[in-house]
């Protein structure tokens, strides 16, 4: 069974120009003990999916989804109470900014025990312990001091370290980290993503990691899923993915990273992204992409089988040879 | 060919504190750094939040004054009252692209701004002409003279910023991390048009990135710096191929690559940058390095070997 399946998921948000749909009929598929990384650009809707998995959009986002459970259990129709009992402690989520996330008229310390105190059946004894052990295994130096810090008073990457080590206080049973190295030093994010790694080997729990940094994803993940305007556009295992990408957007974003390029001048994807108003009929990459034709700007993509990495495309790149007959 | 821009030995001090509560105490944001960049070149500056890279812009566009040691541009000694003609030569580009336009100009009005205040003699026709030349230059069509920023998105608004810092054709570009603020794809579009100008107009590029996977592409030389100080400078395809400094190499492995075969082999590095009211004695890397011996702890190495030189008692390759 799935840790976190996801079927047909679409956000749209009210606003004062009329609905915005910032995910598009999207599928998540989390197994245990797997790292899934979610790429896109910003407005890709990679954020807003979680923080939809989560409950934690404000009340003008209008939220659909044709399945949403977590390890079996419905998170569309449970109620609120049992809900929060979930939320924080099995599934758990780090957000991109440190230093806006934690609250400054608190110490850390103060913050990670509300979190133990919420969920577990500890004494405050137990509690300090735990949060000393967690400060220990997110590799603070000199916890019992630390924890007495307001968040002001320590660095970002320390601050993502408390962070990390909130969010795993319960020992959930996936973590979501959104962006948690995009603010940090490339040293300070190699210490976290070895950290991350790390916990999930340990305690076997799922992760799903969101990021535009492709090398991060290189390096870290198991599983791919792209997205692009909201939907997602491909979904292939870490090295297939970099080896034969199936959508030309998925091509094209590798193609312009600078440590690929064979020669000065980069390959570019011209235009960008479309916004709330000028949304193509068909393919939504369609005016960006080099193999459009009047088929892809007019009709929406079927998404391909498996073996085509699930590509939302009428014309996949790289089709391995026995999959041509599947085609959508 | 005669460099553009000499740097010898820079170094920018603040007095900081000296507070009701707190001692008064001196921050070495850049010490002791000296580079030259030719026309046509690029000279990239990389290192971690802190180590001084924006401090050392700020000094070559005579932003700042610095504490001590001299910056030649063009030929000529740079003193605080020959700044006003000098500046003209240096320009720069800032990071965000959304907090350097006025929100209030059109592109036009940016652009022809730096006009209207170092060349007042130009009519305002010529002014326009000038405008729209450069928005051609840097891939802009004519009917965005007459729109506001915020009509843009971030590409778009980068582009602006470069045609506001090219209007005085100035000799030197400093470019404080042109691309992190934008996404993937926008960024090869960008570092194309830099190229491209750089090219045409023989412009020598000051690059300041953490992104080492575009620095390697853009750069012809590089300066790594850590705590303020060159710890290693040299042609770019020797830094990244046989880094000699420890900082260096951790530096190189801790990018990720986009290869997800490649080995990993990542240096960990304990700790983090020590606090630059508190350099360390020596070696200011010595306390996460994982050759530190004594002698680094009590003697500061100087930067040595060329071509390619760096500064440790024990260096790599």
């Amino acid at each position: 069974m799935s840790l976190l399946k996801i079927r047909n998921l679409s956000v749209e948000f009210a606003t004062a120009t009329g609905p915005f749909r910032a995910v598009d009929s999207v599928d998540v598929d989390v197994e245990k003990g797997e790292i899934l990384a979610i790429v896109g650009e910003s407005g890709s809707g990679k954020s807003v999916s979680m923080l939809a998995t989560m409950g934690l959009l404000p009340w003008t986002a209008t939220i659909t989804a044709d399945e949403m459970s977590f390890e079996g259990r419905d998170l569309r129709t449970m109620p609120g109470r049992e809900r929060r009992k979930l939320i924080g402690k099995d599934l758990a989520m780090i957000f991109q900014e440190p230093m806006s996330s934690l609250n400054p008229c608190f110490t850390v310390g103060f913050q990670i025990r509300e979190a133990l105190k919420e969920h577990l059946d500890l004494d405050r004894k137990a509690r300090q312990a735990r949060a000393v052990e967690l400060f220990e295994m997110v590799g603070i130096p000199d916890p019992e001091r630390r924890l007495k810090a307001f968040p002001h008073q320590l660095s970002g990457g320390m601050n993502q370290r408390v962070m990390i080590a909130m969010a795993i206080a319960c020992r959930p049973r996936l973590l979501i980290a959104d962006e948690p190295t995009t603010a940090l030093d490339v040293t300070i994010q190699a210490q976290i993503l070895d950290l991350l790694t790390d916990l999930q080997k340990d305690t076997g729990m799922g992760l799903i990691l969101i990021t535009h940094d492709m090398g991060v994803v290189a390096e870290t993940a198991e599983r791919v899923a792209v997205q692009y305007a909201g939907q997602k556009v491909e979904d292939q295992k870490v090295a297939d993915l970099f080896d034969r990408p199936h959508h030309p957007y998925t091509s094209a974003l590798l193609a312009a990273l600078p440590e690929r390029a064979t020669e000065r001048r980069l390959p570019t994807i011209p235009g960008v992204v479309p916004g709330q108003h000028d949304r193509p009929r068909g393919c939504l990459f369609s005016p960006r992409c080099k193999f459009a034709d009047d088929r892809c700007r007019e009709v929406p993509p079927p998404v391909q089988p498996r073996p085509i990495g699930l590509a939302r495309c009428h014309y996949p790149l790289n089709v391995p040879a026995g999959a041509e007959e599947e085609r959508a | 060919m005669n460099p553009v821009v000499i740097a010898e030995d820079l170094t920018r001090e603040y007095h900081v504190g000296g507070g009701l509560f707190s001692q008064p105490g001196i921050v070495r944001a850049v010490a002791g750094t000296s580079f030259s960049i030719e026309p046509g070149k690029t000279l990239a500056v990389v290192g971690e939040s802190g180590c001084g890279k924006s401090t050392l812009a700020r000094m070559v566009t005579m932003i700042e004054e610095p504490t001590s040691g001299t910056l030649t541009i063009g030929g000529k000694t740079v003193t605080r009252d020959r700044w006003r003609e000098l500046r003209a030569d240096v320009q720069i580009v800032f990071q965000d692209p959304y907090g350097s336009l006025n929100l209030r100009q059109r592109v036009g009005a940016i652009l022809e701004e730096p006009l209207k205040i170092n060349r007042p003699d130009l009519s305002a026709g010529d002014r326009a002409a000038k405008a729209r030349e450069m928005m051609r230059l840097v891939g802009l069509r004519k009917e965005h003279y007459d729109r506001y920023p915020h009509m843009f998105s971030g590409g778009q608004r980068q582009r602006i910023a470069v045609a506001r810092a090219l209007m005085l054709e100035p000799k030197l570009l400093v470019l404080d991390e042109p691309v992190s603020a934008l996404d993937l794809s926008i960024q090869s579009q960008i570092l194309n048009l830099l190229l491209d100008l750089q090219e045409r107009m023989d412009l020598a590029y000051l690059f300041i990135s953490h992104d080492l996977s575009v620095v390697k592409h853009v750069a012809d030389d590089i300066v790594v710096m850590y705590l303020g100080r060159p710890v290693e400078t040299g042609p770019k395809d020797q830094v990244f191929a046989a880094p000699r400094h420890p900082y260096t190499k951790a530096l190189l492995s801790a990018t990720p690559s986009a290869d997800p075969r490649r080995a990993k082999q990542r240096i960990k590095l304990a700790g983090e940058l020590p606090s630059p009211l508190a350099v360390p004695p020596g070696c200011p890397f010595a306390p996460r390095c994982w050759k530190a011996q004594d002698k680094c702890t009590a003697e500061r190495p100087q930067l040595e070997g060329t071509p390619h030189p760096a500064a440790c008692f024990f260096p790599e390759n």
